[in-house]
């Protein structure tokens, strides 16, 4: 929020002054222990919500929302910079399965949301964003600290609201809140004009409910169960898709089942990690650009796919062309524009997931005879094992620090990560058995979501539950402000730094498709980020070699607090396997010389 | 890791189009682009128009005419949508708009629908009387007329619009203000799936000012493609 001397001067008087066009009004507000106003009535619709925490940064025109909150039950976690707020009540979203809320002020703060917001739309995580807004006789004006935050914001929330009246505004936020985990659920936003705030109402609002018309039947259509069922009965190589959708629609239980009572092998997706156990026999794992090879394989030559709650991005299907090319499509989702979106749908089934894969389930006369099938998956399993070599001599290799951490963690540890290398290898080398575990900016691809995404995780968590951040070094830097936060609330989380001193998946493709031209991807200059750790007040370790791995693995899981591992791994090492960009799945290259 | 290299592992045969849907070899058929004319109605409210061409734009949906305005129902506003696209470029843009929380039905008119369009032209005044007969030609209404131009407004569907615009071309067009295109449902079905058509419409509700809007009562009967 940096700004030019002159306006600065100006923020002062702002931060000062609560509101210089209502001092009357502002003066009775501040004044009162908790006043009747428009804020206040903002803050009791998300305490009526069941709101516990909420994540923000202050500023001029959210102040009068933040006095409310002052005598609040509700805890308010000030972060570094809104882009961490928002991410950080995604990430709480994820892991409590309810909305996740943020605050900014105007302008500049609800600008910095955007990045989490945009995150939270593509994942589908519901989240409910409250931006403060100049007062109404100035919207438009250009005034100090104005954007258009519903302009803005439209294409990348689920709805907007733009607050005019002090009376309704509790029934508005309410009904953000409601409709962001309604259906499909989805980031809403609420724009608060400071006059809106400080008005006056004496109504209470109403209980949280989103519009009668924006709730879903969550039974499909009998007809088209049915007809999903029959294909399904007479697969010979039917194939489960789990997407994020049967973790966001609770539907991993009715997943379970129904891979497990009919014998059906079961992919995810990557935002599905955990809808499925990847312990299972029954599971491949992941599939897309760096999923299993086993996934992908499957995913080629499956005849029946029954893809729950998936919008089969690009990332998963390569080139549709080749995408399960052979395969009746079942695909069952509870928004109907997501059905033959990307790939057709032969027999779409509109509804909740665990609704309707109990209605799939009742429907099924007879299993799919898939004895065959499940064998050839499991020699798909031996042949493209996921693998890697380690050599004491040797940098160590990123692969080897993730699977230490998932063996001396519990299966209900939360695993949040940046965006990058790091990412893929915390998906692809953790075994994940549970939902809501794996926290991670999948669609949008945010770089710096792991260390706010991590805070965020811990406090929707238990305290008993292990938070783990793998994060890359170029991706934890975009965020690293956070650490402060994490200090000064005494989170035990820890950061793990995969640190090869490049922003690797860039060098990646540069290797791979850019003659190894390395234009703006090398970060020799990296601070070391165990001395930043200690800097900010948090524990820092660093590992260069094999042997210190296990030491301070177990350290760094026990040190109560934030702490942060610097990992320097091996630089060279590459993501594999990788369908290449476009590509169809089963050709995914194993090494550089197969792209 | 081992196993076998991309090229020698086992490749499916069958294909998908670019729009995700598998290849049939018997039909083979590509999508081609129709003309769709989509009715939506909405809340009206502020910002509703512009979330629904900001849909539009954002999916490179080419809108060819966008009208609005309000309906019978108090609170209730009708946008009709004109697009050029393949069947499910027009299904995923009908679908898109419901998702719309101020969308409250959608609608695609079947091609036997009622359309309208509204142009006001101005035209050079040295030929009054040729004007005035061209007008009265397409049973339009001069709404203007000085020594150096005249006005005139014309209705009825895109072709006679069309056709109009090029007969007073002669005149020598200074200035032209086309509505695009608005549509209703024949006869008793809804415009959009559900809407009671006359629901709240009451006794005074007809004679307000969207008589503007409902050009076509003048112009219904005569012009079919």
């Amino acid at each position: 929020m940096s700004e030019s001397a002159e306006p600065a001067v100006d923020a002062t008087d702002e931060e000062v002054d609560p509101d210089p066009d209502a001092t009357g009004e502002a003066g009775a507000a501040t004044a009162a222990a908790i006043p009747e106003n428009g804020a206040a009535a903002v803050v009791a619709a998300l305490e009526s919500a069941g709101v516990e925490t909420a994540f923000g940064v202050q500023g001029g025109a959210i102040m009068p929302v933040y006095d409310a909150l002052y005598g609040s039950s509700i805890d308010h976690v000030t972060m570094a910079h809104e882009q961490g707020a928002a991410h950080a009540a995604d990430a709480y979203g994820v892991v409590t399965g309810t909305p996740g809320v943020c605050l900014a002020t105007s302008g500049p703060g609800a600008t910095n949301l955007v990045t989490g917001i945009a995150d939270a739309s593509m994942d589908s995580d519901a989240m409910l964003a409250l931006t403060g807004q100049v007062p109404s006789d100035m919207v438009g004006s250009d005034a100090f600290q104005e954007t258009d935050t519903t302009g803005v914001t439209a294409p990348i929330t689920k709805h907007n609201y733009f607050a005019s009246d002090s009376t309704t505004v509790g029934d508005v936020v309410g009904e953000a809140f409601a409709l962001s985990e309604t259906g499909r659920p989805g980031p809403t936003l609420v724009d608060l004009p400071k006059d809106v705030s400080f008005g006056e109402t004496d109504r209470a609002p109403k209980p949280p409910e989103p519009p009668a018309r924006s709730k879903p039947d969550p039974e499909a259509d009998p007809e088209s169960v049915d007809a999903a069922a029959r294909t399904i009965a007479r697969a010979e190589k039917p194939l489960c898709l789990f997407g994020g959708g049967v973790i966001k629609g609770n539907a991993t239980d009715e997943a379970r089942a129904f891979a497990r009572e009919h014998g059906i092998p079961v992919v995810t997706t990557m935002p599905g990690i955990g809808s499925f156990p990847e312990d299972d026999d029954l599971c491949l794992s992941w599939a897309g650009m760096h999923g299993t090879g086993y996934a992908n394989m499957a995913i080629s030559h499956t005849d029946c796919l029954i893809a729950v709650g998936t919008r089969f991005d690009d990332r998963l299907t390569g080139g549709v062309e080749t995408f399960a090319p052979g395969a009746d499509v079942v695909h069952v989702d509870i928004d109907p524009a997501e059905i033959s979106k990307n790939v057709q749908a032969d027999y779409p089934v509109v509804g909740d997931a665990g609704t309707v894969l109990d209605q799939i389930d009742a429907a099924l006369d007879r299993s799919p005879d898939a004895g065959e099938w499940r064998e050839q998956c499991t020699t798909w399993r031996d042949q493209y094992p996921m693998d890697y070599a380690v050599d004491p001599d040797e940098p160590v290799k990123p692969q080897f620090v993730v699977e230490a951490y998932d063996a001396a963690t519990d299966d209900d540890a939360i695993v949040t990560t940046g965006v990058g290398q790091h990412q893929m290898w915390a998906a692809q080398y953790w075994t994940y058995t549970e939902p809501r575990t794996f926290v991670s900016s999948h669609g949008l691809g945010t770089m710096g979501y792991g260390l706010p995404g991590a805070i965020g995780a811990r406090l929707a968590a238990d305290d008993d539950r292990d938070v783990v951040c793998f994060d890359g070094d170029g991706s934890f830097l975009m965020t690293i402000q956070e650490l402060s936060v994490a200090v000064r609330e005494n989170l035990d989380v820890t950061v793990v730094v995969l640190n090869n001193e490049y922003i690797g998946m860039v060098r990646q493709w540069q290797d791979a498709f850019f003659e190894g031209r390395h234009m703006a991807s090398e970060y020799d200059w990296m601070p070391e980020f165990d001395k930043l750790a200690e800097a900010f007040g948090a524990r820092g370790f660093r590992v260069d070699e094999y042997d210190e791995v296990a030491d301070v693995v177990a350290e760094s899981l026990a040190y109560d607090g934030p702490s942060v591992v610097d990992v320097h791994v091996d630089p060279r090492e590459n993501v594999y396997p990788m369908v290449s960009s476009g590509g169809a799945n089963g050709e995914f290259a194993l090494t550089e010389d197969q792209l | 890791m081992a196993g076998p290299r991309p090229d020698e592992r086992p490749q499916p045969t069958a294909r998908r189009n670019a729009q995700g849907i598998k290849v049939d070899p018997d039909a083979g058929a590509e999508h081609r682009r129709r003309t769709a004319v989509i009715s939506a109605l909405v809340e009206h409210e502020p910002g509703v128009l512009s979330r629904v061409s900001g849909l539009f734009s954002r999916r490179q949906f080419n809108i060819e005419s966008l009208t609005v305005g309000p309906t019978t129902v108090e609170g209730h506003a009708r946008i009709t949508l004109v697009v050029e696209e393949t069947d499910p470029g027009i299904d995923q843009a009908k679908k898109q708009l419901l998702k719309l929380t101020p969308v409250i039905a959608v609608g695609e008119l079947e091609s036997d629908a009622v359309r309208a369009e509204l142009v006001l032209l101005k035209v050079r005044g040295t030929e009054p009387d040729k004007v005035h007969a061209i007008t009265e030609m397409y049973e339009g209404r001069t709404l203007d007329a000085g020594p150096r131009t005249i006005t005139v407004q014309i209705t009825g569907d895109e072709r006679k619009i069309d056709d109009a615009v090029d007969a007073f071309r002669q005149f020598g067009i200074i200035e032209i203000a086309r509505t695009g295109q608005t549509a209703l449902e024949r006869g008793d079905s809804p415009t959009t799936p559900g809407e009671e058509p006359g629901h709240s419409a009451g006794g005074s509700a007809t004679d307000e000012p969207t008589d503007d809007e409902t050009t076509t009562d003048e112009s219904t009967p005569n012009y079919d493609d």
